[in-house]
Parts: structure tokens; sequence; C-alpha cells
């Protein structure tokens, strides 16, 4: 075994040991129903941050259309679960290939745009797809889609947020993701260097909107009814917020971002406009201690304490 | 002989601006060419040409045999032109390393799903790609800086590191557009040593453009001058230091 494979064993064992100490404190009654939902949340959300990490903070495309393809999964995956009764697996896997499609068709010509246009443009196409969902009666229009079985649990959860979790860290350790990353540092350097950079955007694109997808089926079967009014726009900046926050181009900073979002906005329930507050105080402090967010481009397993591994740039850990 | 690279009436129009016109230039297989010329003459523009960043206006480029006028800059550089920049592009934030890595992008064949699941070929790979990275940066005596942020290094090491990065491309042709630029005369003659012993290690052909003519005359076989985008003259490091046209383009004046 290489030292890249201990260390992928090592955070393996980290990641189960953590859900058995949750799972155990969710079992043994130590936990309200309020936060039992809310940590199953946070794990769909770490999916939804990770996924968006990748588009934003690893390949550098500034995209704001996540909700999106998170209301297509969700609701290709409860027609699945709900209409043809099948299983909570193929309600996500369809869920995140009909997300993916979606992101391949979209990001071919979005892609083209840079920087603020593309922000625009995905945003726009965020809440096309929102209202075009209000707009099929077969899902329950405006009015949501009903009688969703409760299929998604802890476990399930937890499995699919570090599936997820490996997948994107270890595509990001690999040549495809160094092509992201040198796409996100110099475009028209990627491009000399041999890197078809069309490709490699829209790849990141399409594997972001996946995840975003499967995120979308696990959420939509937490609630026995779902509506386009839960995937605003609003909704993709909270996730905008969670990269940011954590920090562009860090896993580490994607768990903490979302970790740290979805609980303040828990804690809050009862105060939502001291959440926004809140929300606006941490990001002008973040601008002027911590532009690159808590974790900018490095990852917690990096640092000393953690591994004798050499610490790379760019977010990558071997 | 063919020509490895070969441009035939190339014309660049910006606007009204001729940048390049009427370019006719060959390069032989394993040679050392220079590329000189005033400022503004066009030479970066050539490069441009050359790599696809810019499409001629008109006119055709062969490269082994090839059109690749029209081609997209990846395209090209997986042919086999890589090239470094005058005004260094580095991946600044990324380590020295990982700068080199990148570009064997087209080299590595291990699909994504072996990335993602950590099968297949997918280790080997890596395992040769950081090795041989390693072995170009101490080509360039950057081995002992692999884990600094670029952007640190330098700016001689930097130039090196522009060159070490290209050559990971595995290129046939190496364009270097101003190497010994901020260069001091020291590094300017130990990059000259190491342009000629990486042709020869690397069986490169090399089109360079440099304002530093103790560097130009040195190495290179054959000269071309352009001025205004026309190439006024074309021969050996001597027959270009004693052309009436060159001495007048660069000292101004009539000759
Ligand atoms: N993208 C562009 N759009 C418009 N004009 C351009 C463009 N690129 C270059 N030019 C113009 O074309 C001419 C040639 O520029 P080029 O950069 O090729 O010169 P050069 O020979 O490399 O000069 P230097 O020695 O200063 O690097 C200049 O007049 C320049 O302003
Ligand atoms: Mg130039």
């Amino acid at each position: 075994m290489n030292s890249v494979q201990k260390n992928d064993l090592r955070l393996l064992v980290f990641g189960v040991v953590l859900f058995a100490v949750i799972g155990g404190a969710m079992e043994g009654g130590f936990i309200g129903s309020f936060w039992k939902l809310n940590i199953i949340l946070i794990g769909i959300n770490v999916i939804l941050s990770a996924s968006l990490n990748l588009i934003n903070g690893y390949t550098g495309q500034f995209s704001l259309g996540h909700a999106g393809f998170m209301a297509v999964g969700a609701y290709v995956g409860v027609i699945l679960t709900t209409n043809f009764h099948l299983p909570l697996i193929a309600g996500m896997v369809g869920g995140g290939l009909a997300a993916a499609v979606l992101g391949f068709l979209i990001g071919l010509p979005t892609l083209r745009l840079n920087g603020d246009y593309l922000a625009i443009a995905t945003l726009g196409l965020g809440e096309i797809i929102r209202i075009v969902i209000m707009n099929i009666q077969y899902v329950g229009g405006a009015a949501g889609f009903s009688g969703i079985p409760h299929l998604t649990t802890f476990p399930w959860v937890f499995a699919t947020m570090l599936l997820t979790l490996f997948a994107i860290k270890n595509f990001v350790n690999s040549s495809h993701g160094r092509a992201c990353i040198a796409i996100r540092e110099n475009e028209i350097a990627a491009a000399a260097m041999g890197i078809n950079t069309t490709k490699y955007k829209v790849l990141a694109f399409t594997i972001g909107a996946a995840f975003a997808g499967v995120a979308g089926a696990l959420f939509a079967h937490c609630f026995y009814i779902i509506s386009p009014g839960s995937f605003t726009f609003m909704q993709s900046f909270n996730y905008l917020i969670m990269v940011v926050l954590g920090g562009l181009g860090s896993l580490t900073g994607s768990i903490a971002g979302a970790f740290v979002v979805t609980a303040l906005s828990a804690a809050l329930a009862d105060w939502p406009e001291f959440r926004m507050i809140i929300y606006a105080l941490a990001l002008i402090l973040l601008m002027f201690y911590r532009p690159q967010g808590l974790f900018g481009y490095v990852e917690l397993t990096k640092l000393a304490p953690f591994s004798r591994l050499r610490g790379l740039k760019g977010g990558r850990e071997e | 002989m063919e020509p490895l690279l070969k441009s035939t009436h190339v014309v660049e129009m910006f606007g009204g601006l001729k940048a390049v016109s009427d370019f006719n230039i060959y390069i032989n297989p394993g040679e050392l060419i220079g590329l000189i010329g005033p400022n503004g003459a066009g030479k970066t523009t050539a490069f441009n040409l050359f790599t696809g960043v810019y499409q001629p206006t008109s006119g055709t480029i062969e490269f082994d045999g090839q059109n690749i006028a029209g081609l997209k800059p990846y395209e090209i550089t997986q042919r086999g032109i890589a090239r470094t920049f005058q005004n260094i592009r580095l991946f600044s934030e990324l380590s020295v390393l990982d700068n080199v890595k990148i570009a064997f992008h087209s080299h590595v064949k291990y699909s994504v799903a072996e990335a993602v699941f950590r099968v297949g070929r997918y280790f080997d790979e890596e395992a040769l790609v950081t090795a041989e990275s390693h072995r170009l940066l101490s080509i360039f005596k950057l081995d002992d800086k692999a884990e600094e942020t670029a952007k640190n290094l330098p700016y001689g090491a930097q130039r090196r590191l522009e060159i070490a990065r290209a050559l990971a491309a595995k290129p046939k042709l190496l364009l270097l557009d101003e190497p010994a630029a901020g260069m001091n005369p020291q590094e300017t003659h130990e990059l000259m040593e190491m342009i000629r012993w990486i042709r020869d290690q690397f069986s490169l052909t090399i089109l360079l453009i440099e304002h530093d003519m103790s560097l130009v005359m040195g190495i290179c076989e054959r000269i071309y001058v352009l001025e205004y985008g026309e190439i006024i003259a074309h021969g050996t490091p001597e027959q270009i230091q004693n052309n009436p046209e060159v001495i007048r383009a660069y000292l101004g004046g009539e000759a």
C-alpha cells in the first residue's frame, strides 16, 4: 500500500468513526428530531457545497444555478420513488443523471462566457428550471409534489456524502482535476499546455450538476412535500456562501461552510432576520481578514498535525 | 528534407493594422532558429499564429506536413508545438512541481473513472508523471524549489520554469518568446548552454525570439529579421550582422 492509499484509508476510518458517533447519538435518543433533520441537512449541504466548489473553486467558473440542478434531481427522484415505487437509490441515480444531462446541455453554450456573464447566465437558467417545474402539472406545479415517502436516512446521507467527497478529492488529485485547476489559474496557459479548456469546464460543470441532482433527491425524501419554492436562487446563493465562507478550492472548506451555515440557520430558525445580519457580518469580516475563506485552497489533511504529507497548493492532498 | 514548420504568405490584420504581412519562413527538423526585430515588429504575433491563439487572416501554416491554421491552441500543442510566453504565464498560485505536472496532461491516458476510483493505470501513470516532472525540474535547477509557490520564484527561475513546463508537453517544436528577458549576463549565458543542451537531449527544433544579440548570434543557426510585420532579412548570424537593411532597422536612419 502506498502513502496515498494509506491516507485514503485514514480518511475512511475517520469517516466511519464519525458516522458511528453521530449515528449512535441519534439512535440512543440524545438528539431531538429537529437536530436529527438538521444533521441530515448538513450532510446534504456538504454534497451541494463540495460539488459547487468543483465548479467555482477548483475550475474557477462562477456558477450560481446550483439550486436548479438540485431541483431537477429532487423532482426526478420523487417521480421515480413515488409514482413508480422504485427504491431511493434509483431516485438518487435517476435524479443525478437527469441533472448531469441538463448540466451538460446548459454548460456547453454558457461556459463560453466568463466571470460575471457566466454568473448571470447560470442564475437565469436556475430560475428558468424552477419556473418550468412550476408549470408542469404532472409534478404538482406551484403547489408542489406531495405524498413523498420519507426514505432519506442518516446512513444514506452520510454514505453518499463520503462517496461524493472521495470522488471529488480523487478527481481534483488527478490529471483531469489538474486540468480544471490550470483553467482557473490561467486559461491561456492551460490551453497552451494541451488542455481542452471547453471540455474540462463542461466536465466540471456536469459532474457538479450530477452531485447536486443526487443531493436534491436525498433532500426531497426528507419531506412529505416539495415545491419549486424550495429551489429559488436564494438557495443557490446559500450554497455559494458555504463555498466562499469555507474556502474556494478546498473540500475541508466545503464541509466547514456547509456545517456553519446550516447549523447557524437552524440555531436561528426562530429569528430569521438575525440570520441575514449574521451572514452579512460574517462575510464582511471574511473579506477583511480572510478573503480566501476559512480554508481557501488548503486541506486540513495537509496541515502538520494531521499528516506528514507535503503541502501542495490548490486544495490537493498527496 | 521536409521542413518541420513552414508558413506561406501568412497575413494577420488587427483592424486596419497589418501586424504580420506575407510571412514566409521554414524551419527544418533539429534547427535552432532566431526571430528578431524591433519592438512591435510582429514577432509575438507570429508565435500566436503558430500556436493557434490567433487565426491568420490569410495564408497557410504547415507543421509536420499538415495545415494547422485554424486549429485550437490545445490541438496544436497536442500535435507537437509548445511555447513560453513573453509576459510570463505560469500557474502562479500553484507549486513549481504542479506547474510541470499539468503540462503532461495530454500524455496521461487514464480515464476520469480510473482517477475517481483510483484503479487501473492511475497510480502507475501518476508516479511516472511525478518522476518525469522532477527530472525536468532538476535539468533546470529547480528541483529543490519543487514545493515552492511559482510566483515566489525569482524572475530568472520563473523563465526557466516556463521552459521546463513547455518541455513536459513533449513538443517537437519549441517556441521561446524572449527567454532571457530580465536575466543578468551570467544567467543569460547559462540559459544559452541550456537551450543548446535541451535541443540535443530532447531532439527538439527551436524557434526563439530574443532581443539579447549575444544570445541570438551565439546559438542560432539561421536568423529571420522582422520589421513592421515583414521579413526584411534572413540568413546566418554573420550574414545578418553585415546586412545593411538590418543595421538600418536597428540603428534607424539610412544605412
Ligand atoms: N491582439 C491585438 N490586437 C491589436 N493589435 C495587436 C494585438 N496584438 C499585437 N498587436 C499589435 O501588433 C503589432 C505587433 O505586436 P507584437 O506583440 O507581435 O510585437 P513584437 O515584435 O513581439 O514586439 P516586442 O519586441 O515589443 O515584444 C504591434 O503594433 C501591436 O500593438
Ligand atoms: Mg513580443
